[in-house]
């Protein structure tokens, strides 16, 4: 019942997830937040399996600091998605496959604002914009229509808005509330839109 | 003897493992390194060997971030300390990753000391040939300072010296060191026994410091401006001092007077 979008723009990336967590008819959580910081300039969004999820993305997290620390710089966004893609294959064909798809999105100096979607299949792939779970069904299309490069702001969360709507109108879950992150050269901006403030 | 030195896990008759000591060895034959622990300040001073000239000084890392709150330096054989840091840096990261709490200064070098003595106590291996000193500032606010050895021993200090010449610095610290200096004089303190074996003066120093003051716990590096000045001042007071001891000429006139009539 998790959704995740993420939409790259002129300088920069915003990425929405939802924040309810469902277990068949109870809602146990309002406001969970489905991201980790991997470092200053890079963020990874995941869903799937609870257990999984989290295990896997703290250990992607604490790994991302492990590098820059040993190498005395950060590890860029395309590192964090071989990295972690490449985890994931690993752990595919062993005893405990671990079941979470992601997005990572992130900013670095050289490359400039990327997002990857990577499936618990573990392929992975730079996308301009990408969807996971159930919303993808409902809101590629929304993507396709409204999505062009170089987008601003203000005009790629208007279309991550119109995605959340879409689901507000036509998804049986109800996912009241949003976790909404840009990233830029300056970092990490967080914005939560709750209920109706869509 | 030269019996009990071959394999490490055996004991002398006399009760030596010749490997750790031959290990200490090592250690004093690597470069000075000195910490001094303050009211809220911790420095770790660092000898730079003088640079080869065809060497790219900056690739030579001797003060090691562990974590964004812990730091260590190491006198000995470079090779070990590297395999040695990134042992720490990843049980680092993996304390934050079970526990969700950053290391204790306390916990790090406990660690690092019982890596040591591991390889201590196993077969085909020997010692790492380093000592360590190892600052930091945990949650609570206070400054640590903490040494390990190639035994695996591992203790707090208030101030302590490794490498070549530590028994002469620790000694210049045991008779210079004053309980809860400020920032600048812990600073000074370390520069100072460091001076005391490292003849060429501030190029050939490196001096890092964490404070409590900082919001995030961050290590601050002392460029070479900084150390020259700190040197300048240390000159100028050991001047003085040397002045106020001088005998003055019409003193000793005096002294001649009296011892005569």
């Amino acid at each position: 019942m998790e959704s995740l979008f993420g939409v790259v723009g002129k300088d920069f990336v915003v990425v929405a997830s939802d924040m309810s967590s469902i277990r068949s008819i109870v809602v146990l959580k309002s406001h969970e937040d489905r991201t980790r910081d991997l470092n200053s300039h890079n963020v990874l969004l995941y869903t799937g399996e609870p257990g999984d999820c989290v295990q896997f993305s703290e250990y992607i997290q604490r790994n991302v600091q492990l590098y820059s620390i040993k190498n005395d710089v950060p590890l860029n966004t395309a590192g964090c998605a071989s990295f972690t893609r490449r985890a994931l294959a690993d752990s595919l064909r062993s005893r405990g496959a671990y079941q979470t798809n992601l997005l990572i999105a992130g900013w670095d100096p050289k490359d400039g604002p990327r997002l990857y979607w990577i499936d618990y299949l573990s392929s992975g792939l730079s996308v301009p914009f990408a969807c996971q779970g159930y919303g993808g069904y409902f809101c590629y299309s929304t993507m396709d229509r409204y999505y062009h490069s170089d987008m601003t702001k203000d005009e790629a969360v208007a279309l991550i808005k119109k995605c959340i709507a879409e689901l507000k109108t036509r998804f049986v879950a109800n996912l009241p509330n949003w976790q909404i992150k840009i990233i830029d050269k300056d970092g990490i901006t967080v914005n939560v839109v709750e209920g109706s403030a869509v | 003897m030269s019996g009990y030195d071959r394999a490490l896990t055996v004991f002398s008759p006399d009760g030596h493992l010749f490997q750790v000591e031959y290990a200490l060895e090592a250690v004093r034959r690597g470069t000075c390194a000195v910490g001094v622990r303050g009211k809220d300040t911790v420095v770790l001073g660092v000898e730079k060997k003088s640079a080869l000239k065809l060497q790219d000084a900056r690739t030579v890392r001797k003060v090691n971030l562990l974590d964004s709150h812990v730091c260590l330096a190491f006198a000995g054989l470079t090779a070990d300390g590297r395999v040695l840091v990134n042992k720490a840096r990843t049980e680092c990261q993996s304390h934050r990753l079970t526990v969700e709490d950053p290391v204790s200064v306390e916990y790090i070098s406990r660690h690092i000391a019982g890596v040591q003595q591991k390889y201590t106590q196993s077969g085909g291996v020997r010692p790492f040939g380093i000592s360590t000193l190892i600052m930091g500032v945990d949650s609570d606010k206070v400054p640590k300072l903490y040494s390990t050895d190639p035994s695996g021993t591992y203790a707090a200090w208030k101030a302590n010296a490794i490498g070549r010449n530590a028994k002469t610095v620790r000694e210049f610290l045991e008779k210079n060191y004053v309980a809860d200096a400020d920032h600048h004089d812990a600073l000074k303190l370390a520069v100072r026994a460091l001076l005391e074996v490292v003849q060429t003066g501030a190029k050939n120093i490196e001096i890092a410091y964490m404070t409590v003051t900082d919001a995030k716990p961050t290590v601050h590096n002392l460029d070479v401006h900084e150390i020259e000045a700190l040197v300048n001042e240390i000159e100028k007071e050991k001047e003085a001092e040397a002045e106020k001891k001088k005998p003055t000429a019409a003193g000793s006139a005096a002294n001649l007077a009296s011892a005569s009539s």
